[in-house]
């Protein structure tokens, strides 16, 4: 048995409500991280599991008191030392790398000067050996030319590139715990693969313990090797990496897992019912009990205590545990019916590009195109009525922009946008008349940012009713309610404010607010990029049963191609605002394809430690799309010399139907592929 | 980042291209004209006719503003009517004593204000962050004109320290003037302080919620270096903007407190001119004033570029 290094003991954290109530985060929370081990923390947001890691490193966020424990770094209790003694600890002996480097890198400071400052604090270097030090981080780290890297200043940086500076700044002090608090969430598939690959290999080559927490189940299966799963400030599952995440023992994990869409599955995920239990609403009992298909009267009245299972290496807070196992093998998972989709064109986009770059006013006056590279160019689309089609791409790839120019919100700068096979869209929102705004709604990434925080359900549905119907009175009333209907929410949300929602809620408001329209088309821009993974399989459900019941077309954008598998008819992939590839969402995921499309395939995370991500090409971020020859050259695994550097790749069909760009011939590309 | 420099430099231009027109065309409008103001009720006859010759009214608007403009780009702002003195000597004094007066409140008000607010954010919610904050807000509240008028009871009357009103002749040097100034000073640099301190409080404040002190924390940077390396630079820069507009209050002339102590600045001279229907001196004053502002606002912007590695990498490395 390896020895512990952190051990947490009986750790309880939590603030004092405005009426004086004593509210808990974390509740009693045991264990301990082993010696040149990788523990996983998984849980929803709210789940506590940030301020556990933090408590780590005896750092408690301003707000927030221990109200029992002990955090004991071998043997020393964190949560009893001063600044001074935690500041030799921190970036010492622990050390922390967070979620959003791009925002926890201070602006004002070059990326050298940050790395030498833990450098300087932490170890007895002189400054020449400093120096020398800061280029061998960089260099761990796979940082290109790091002697030109430090003296950039983090803004310069990618958000790849970022993260990897906070990954040297972490190990600049040599810790022997290393805490990463969602290391990768908000990172691109390609560059978050990469991350994780670079994180394995520095476990691996310096035998640093690592604490990683994250709600991502994908990521955690490929660094972990032990899994913390929490929920509502509790431990729920504890145990080895297979056990938990192959054959979860309690019915949170279980449904989490399910929750998750899998390259692998064909449809729609399970969702689970409900939304966890705010801080301060835990009634007695199991704090599972409200969404658990499995409770019964005992899990209201008693709190289950966690149990050790020898057998297995797990602990697990469950009464029904053993029962559990066996009656989860009967379910499986549901397959959404995919339609036979109708030829009846509703939107086409033709030879579409748009440009952000500004004219000068002289070429404005002469009408003078001065753009000879858009952002986004020659897009041909056409959407058939009741389809959804995806638009996939990583960060860059011009998918939100092109959804904007359908929406009007973009003018395009060539081509065209055709509506119901005979009206051209005007590329100006003001020259669109009101029944073309009514047919195409947009659902936005963020419910926080896109419902008005001052108004509340009614008034926000009640907008476009008035609007595009000229309802009023009791049947505006009716047709809300109607609407809350709909999307699985009571007639009584009506006078709530957005705060008094949940996420999962808000954006059930956002899509009510979308079809009280009645439109042709719905745009989703990332629609469950910023839900949890319960939610997000609740949320991509209901789209998918108003779109049954409604007949509605969906432009769905998205970066996570499991969601996109789940959800669409067909998908367009895309890279630096050109297509590379498009057909049947069944038939894109398999080969042959574009090669871009098998790199975004293979960088895909499945929340399960025997499937390995295949990375096949760096991640290298390209500012510009290339003038000439394929948008993909930059970063191609199989580009075959100038042919793709001059000439624009042609059009191929592979033999599922999906249209390639590419130069190398199918059969050559089903070769290589296989 | 030279183009950027030189389109602010241009807008600046542009702006005290418009306040002159403003100002002209304001005047233009008026009933009547600068003489039969002037002269009010002699203005008639003989008296008028010279008053327009002599001003040179008799010519179209257009071509006197031309010359009107023409002129004060050499720094000729032309003749006062009521001294019947060259504006540029009435002028010349009352921007030293506005200077004066100026510098003086700016020397002890910014870094006083920066202290201030520093040590209240630091320290928030704590005794010293309570103390000044109560303070500052109530010299915030205080009217000018009340909080100078005690000064003066307290300090000229009753302890008889310092003169209560400055009755020295416009043009004494600097060293006649400066136990004249104090009162005035601290009557400014109460407001002026107390508003920046709190600007900065909370500009600090927000910093120091931010990820990236969250991050220094954990990486085990002792306060104060953190404080001065991670916080301070990244608070600071928003805090320009404001100190910019603050010194351009001061020196356009506080009126209240000029007036208050009877100080020969540019704020009297504001309203002085106004009463007495000067109307070449308030034209002037409208463009001095403007320039005053357009060009302070203009430095402030210079240092956030070069402060600010967000704006000053944008245009070198595209």
């Amino acid at each position: 048995m390896k020895t512990n290094i952190q051990e947490i003991k009986d750790l309880s954290i939590g603030f004092k409500s405005q009426k004086g109530r004593q509210i808990s985060i974390l509740r009693n929370i045991t264990t301990n991280i082993r010696k040149g081990e990788t523990v996983g923390i998984v849980g929803e947001s709210g789940s506590g599991k940030s301020t556990l890691a933090l408590a780590m490193m005896g750092y408690i966020k301003q707000g927030l008191f221990t109200t029992g424990g002990e955090c004991l770094f071998k043997s020393q209790n964190l949560l009893s030392l001063n600044n001074k003694e935690l500041e030799d600890i921190r970036g010492r002996k622990i050390a922390m790398i967070p979620q959003n480097a791009g925002q926890a890198l201070t602006p004002n400071l070059k990326i050298g000067y940050q790395i030498e400052e833990a450098l300087r604090l932490h170890t007895d270097y002189s400054k020449a050996e400093r120096e020398q030090k800061i280029s061998e981080l960089l260099n761990q780290v796979r940082l290109p030319s790091p002697k030109i890297m430090a003296l950039r200043y983090p803004h310069e940086l990618s958000g790849g590139q970022q993260q990897r500076v906070a990954v040297a700044m972490a190990l600049a002090g040599n810790p022997e715990l290393l805490l990463l608090d969602e290391p990768t969430t908000g990172l691109d598939v390609t560059t978050q693969a990469h991350v994780l690959e670079l994180l394995k290999d520095i476990a691996k080559d310096t035998g640093t313990s690592m604490v990683y927490v994250s709600h991502d189940l994908g990521a955690i299966a490929q660094v972990c090797n032990r899994v913390i799963v929490m929920y509502a400030g509790e431990i729920v599952l504890e145990g080895p990496v297979r056990n938990i995440l192959k054959e979860p023992i309690h019915p949170y994990t279980y449904g989490l897992l399910k929750s998750i869409p899998k390259l692998s599955l064909a449809g729609l995920p399970d969702s689970m019912p409900g939304s966890q239990p705010q801080p301060g609403n835990i009634e007695n009992g199991c704090s599972f009990y409200d969404r658990c298909n499995f409770s019964n009267e005992k899990c209201k009245t008693q709190v289950p205590e966690l149990e050790y299972l020898s057998e297995m290496d797990t602990s697990v807070r469950c009464f029904n545990h053993s029962e559990f196992i066996s009656k989860t093998s009967e379910q499986k998972t549901k397959n959404h019916s995919q339609k036979e989709i109708m030829i009846d064109e509703i939107l086409d986009l033709k030879d579409v590009s748009i440009s952000y770059a500004k004219q000068g006013i002289i070429d404005q006056f002469l009408n003078k195109v001065t753009d000879t590279n858009p952002t986004v160019k020659d897009i041909n689309i056409n959407i058939n009525k009741g389809e959804t089609i995806a638009l996939v791409g990583e960060s860059g790839s011009g998918k939100s922009t092109i959804l904007k120019s359908i929406a009007g919100l973009l003018k395009i700068k060539d081509g065209h946008i055709k509506f119901d096979k005979k009206k051209l869209l005007s590329g100006d929102l003001k020259k669109r008349n009101s029944e073309d705004l009514r047919s195409i709604q947009l659902i936005f990434q963020n419910p926080d940012e896109s419902l008005n925080p001052n108004h509340t359900v009614e008034q926000i549905l009640s907008q476009p009713l008035k609007l595009y119907f000229g309802l009023t009175g009791s049947k505006l009333k009716e047709s809300i309610a109607e609407l809350l209907e709909k999307v699985r929410l009571g007639a009584f949300y009506m006078s709530r404010y957005p705060r008094q929602l949940s996420g999962g809620e808000k954006q059930r408001i956002a899509v009510a607010r979308a079809f009280a329209a009645r439109p042709d088309i719905i745009l989703c821009d990332e629609v469950t990029s910023a839900l949890d993974v319960s939610v997000q399989a609740a949320v991509l459900d209901l789209l998918h049963k108003l779109k049954e019941e409604l007949g509605t077309t969906y432009v769905f954008v998205s970066h996570d191609l499991a969601v996109v598998k789940a959800i669409s008819d067909r998908v367009a992939v895309l890279y630096q605002g050109r297509l590379c590839e498009i057909g049947p969402s069944k038939d894109v995921y398999q080969f042959p394809s574009h090669p871009y499309t098998e790199v975004l395939i293979g960088a895909v995370l499945e929340p399960d430690p025997d499937i390995k991500p295949k990375l096949v090409a760096e991640d290298i971020v390209e500012e510009k799309p290339p003038e000439i020859g394929c948008s993909f050259q930059g970063r191609c695994p199989r580009i075959i010399g100038d042919k793709c550097k001059n000439e624009t790749p042609p059009w191929q069909i592979g033999d599922n139907g999906n249209a390639i760009r590419c130069h190398i011939g199918i059969e050559e590309l089903k070769i290589q592929q296989s | 980042m030279f183009f950027l420099i030189f389109k602010r430099f241009v807008l600046g231009l542009i702006t005290l291209f418009i306040v002159s027109l403003i100002t002209f065309i304001g005047v233009e409008i008026l009933p009547g004209d600068a003489c039969t103001s002037y002269l009010e009720r002699e203005a008639f006859g003989e008296a008028l006719a010279a008053c327009i010759k002599r001003l040179g009214l008799d010519v179209p608007a257009y071509e006197r503003y031309l010359s009107w403009a023409f002129n004060v780009i050499q720094g000729d702002f032309g003749y006062s009517l009521s001294g019947q003195m060259q504006i540029n000597e009435v002028l010349g004094p009352r921007i030293k004593n506005s200077l004066v007066l100026a510098s003086a409140a700016i020397i002890i008000g910014i870094p006083l204000a920066l202290i201030l607010g520093i040590i209240t954010a630091l320290w928030r919610d704590k005794m010293p962050d309570i103390i000044i904050s109560t303070v500052a807000i109530f010299s915030m509240t205080i009217p000018e004109f009340i909080s100078a008028t005690l000064l003066i009871l307290i300090v000229a009357i009753w302890l008889e320290w310092l003169p209560g009103i400055v009755i020295v002749p416009t043009d004494v040097t600097f060293f006649e003037l400066l136990p004249n100034i104090i009162l005035p000073v601290i009557a400014i640099a109460m407001i002026m302080t107390a508003h920046m301190a709190r600007m900065v409080r909370s500009s600090v404040i927000q910093v120091m919620a931010s990820d990236y002190i969250q991050m220094a924390i954990l990486k085990g940077v002792p306060y104060w270096k953190m404080v001065f390396k991670h916080v301070l630079p990244n608070a600071l820069l928003p805090a320009i903007n404001v100190v910019a507009l603050t010194i351009a209050w001061l020196l356009g002339g506080v009126v209240v407190t000029e007036v208050v102590f009877n100080y020969p600045g540019l704020g009297r001279l504001v309203i002085e001119s106004i009463s007495n229907r000067d109307l070449p001196v308030v034209q002037a004053l409208g463009i001095i004033l403007a320039s005053i502002y357009v060009s302070i606002n203009f430095i402030a912007d210079l240092l956030t570029l070069m402060l600010n590695p967000r704006l000053k990498t944008l245009q070198t490395r595209k």
